[in-house]
């Protein structure tokens, strides 16, 4: 049996207020006498020391095997010519992350990237968030804009950023406008949906008592779309990362981003580089990811619940 | 003049379904009105009419809609407040001030006895409990007329049975113009001072049952003789009302 968050129903039985009339046969109240209503309420979420070989085991089982595969790789499969193209774990983990001077430059590229990325971010937040308040507030916005949000979505990243680049040229901003365009449609669209997701009784309930219409925005709507904007961020990060660094890849000028470092890496032939670049493209992305996950969880971990599929 | 009163009540909805057709009755003060019906007669939309939800395409309704308690069918809780923030909302909507809404929030969650729950969110809450949140929201507004749409069909037996108990002791201490739609027979009778039985669709009224026991009543009454008499005779009448 596991322990749920959930009581068991609760009787008014047990403390009757003082001036309500008996509330029938108290040994009804039994079932539920031993309900303490000051424990927390999901404290059982939490994950116990005894699970961890459980989950920490079989991805460490898989990465130690992929690990062999790459040796087996580069040791069996490739001949000695051609071994720069897939290096040694243990070369790239020397030449690419422990050598300072190597991995410095990676790290400030990878930083310009995130910058960018970031600024990128914010905006399609903004943006995204503000346009979504207003297509849910009047249907005619939303007809109007749906085709055109779709359409720019619709859109080859790769058709867009040198259209930017004739446009803008290659400067920050025009890394950021590739960020806001690849990451703007998610965080609309979850908004969109969220906003539209709060059921039908509690907007009743609402029209029941006049509410105005910002108040039922920032009281219902507002608040029953979190989860799914959160769903939305998450998305939105991780393609503004993947932005920054297909921008920077293209644009191949200005800041050093992490994208031209790659490029160069791999028009020199350093493999140790490459590998690392790529390496620390995929944390930084990894790192966005759980950072919103955590942000979510902060926000509304406490009173939302993922629809579990029950059997 | 009555404190809910619907005359001559007739819906038709734009797909051109007839859900009502010429209701007419009243509830007063001290009143608690239980409007049993088949599934889809139309029940529900007769307090959507009564709240102002829905506009009748025929007849008229006359209520003082400022405070008007109107219990859904699902607690309609709002998931992302505690319970008693939950129950804060309506006076909240009415520009109640904070010191004011959180006694009265705390005075009817001791109502409903919910006591020790006010900082839980609705997930942690049994169905049970989610309901009588429901009802506590509803009771801040100290509404003169309580309208209940099938409130308790979604909890257990025992579950419900207490609530039944909870609501005509409330009805009691709080002395509300009560309308309640249900399709429990023994829910009805146990809880009302009337009893109207509603035709399948198009819905109108049928039969009309007054319910002789007094308040409090106890859950022993159930198995009293009358009751299954009186029972017997609202079934008789619903299930007439199917052919």
């Amino acid at each position: 049996m596991t322990t749920t968050p959930d009581v068991a129903d609760y009787t008014p039985a047990a403390a009757p207020a003082p001036e309500m009339p008996d509330l029938g046969d108290p040994d009804s109240s039994g079932e539920d006498s031993a309900l303490d209503p000051s424990a927390p309420p999901s404290a059982s979420k939490r994950i116990r020391v005894a699970d961890l070989p459980r989950m920490v085991l079989p991805p460490m089982l898989l990465g130690g095997a992929l690990i062999t595969f790459w040796y087996y790789i580069t040791r069996i499969v490739l001949d000695e010519t051609r071994r720069f193209l897939l290096p040694y774990p243990h070369d790239v983990l020397q030449v690419g992350f422990l050598e300072w001077d190597k991995f410095s430059i990676i790290l400030k590229a990878l930083g310009s990237s995130a910058k960018v990325a970031g600024i990128g971010l914010a905006i399609a937040i903004t943006i995204g968030m503000l346009l979504a308040m207003l297509m849910s507030q009047a249907k005619i916005f939303e007809r109007a804009l749906f085709p055109f949000m779709v359409t720019v979505q619709a859109i080859p990243i790769l058709a867009i950023v040198p259209l930017i680049s004739f446009w803008w040229g290659t400067g920050q901003p025009s890394r950021v406008i590739v960020c806001v365009i690849i990451s703007l449609f998610p965080i609309l669209m979850n908004t969109l949906f969220g906003l539209q997701s709060a059921e039908r009784g509690m907007h009743d309930l609402f029209t029941l008592h006049h509410a105005g219409r910002l108040t039922r925005l920032r009281k219902l709507m507002f608040p029953a779309a979190l989860p799914a904007v959160f769903a939305g961020l998450r998305i939105s990060a991780g393609l503004s990362v993947i932005g920054a660094i297909v921008g920077d890849f293209f644009f191949g000028r200005g800041e050093i981003g992490i994208g031209q470092r790659i490029r160069r890496y791999a028009f020199q032939l350093d493999g140790e580089e490459l590998l690392t670049a790529v390496i620390m493209s995929s944390v930084l992305g990894v790192v966005v990811f759980w950072t919103f996950g955590l942000i979510q969880k902060l926000v509304i971990g406490k009173w939302y619940e993922p629809q579990a599929i029950s059997g | 003049m009555s404190t809910l009163s619907f005359d001559g009540i007739g819906m038709v909805f734009p797909d051109g379904t007839e859900a009502l057709t010429d209701i007419s009755f009243t509830v007063d003060k001290g009143e608690f009105v239980t409007v049993v019906g088949p599934s889809g007669c139309g029940k529900s939309t007769l307090l959507r009419i009564a709240s102002g939800l829905l506009e009748p395409t025929s007849g008229a309704v006359a209520v003082d809609r400022d405070r008007l308690g109107y219990v859904f069918q699902d607690p309609t809780l709002l998931p992302w407040r505690t319970v008693r923030k939950n129950i804060e909302l309506l006076p909240e909507l009415h520009g109640v001030g904070k010191a004011e809404r959180r006694r009265l929030a705390l005075d009817t969650i001791e109502l409903v006895g919910l006591t020790g729950f006010e900082n839980h969110y609705p997930k942690s809450l049994s169905g049970g409990m989610r309901m009588r949140a429901s009802l506590a929201r509803t009771l801040t507004l100290k509404p003169p007329v309580f309208l209940f749409d099938e409130p308790f069909g979604a909890v257990d037996q025992i579950t419900r049975e207490r609530l039944n108990e909870e609501t005509q002791q409330l009805f009691q201490h709080e002395g509300f113009a009560g309308l309640f739609i249900t399709h429990s027979i023994a829910e009805a009778v146990f809880m009302s001072t009337r009893v109207l039985v509603m035709s399948a669709r198009p819905g109108r009224i049928i039969a009309g049952f007054e319910v002789p026991f007094g308040y409090p009543r106890r859950p022993e009454l159930r198995f009293d003789p009358e009751f299954a008499l009186l029972s017997g005779d609202v079934s008789q009448a619903l299930r007439g009302s199917y052919s």
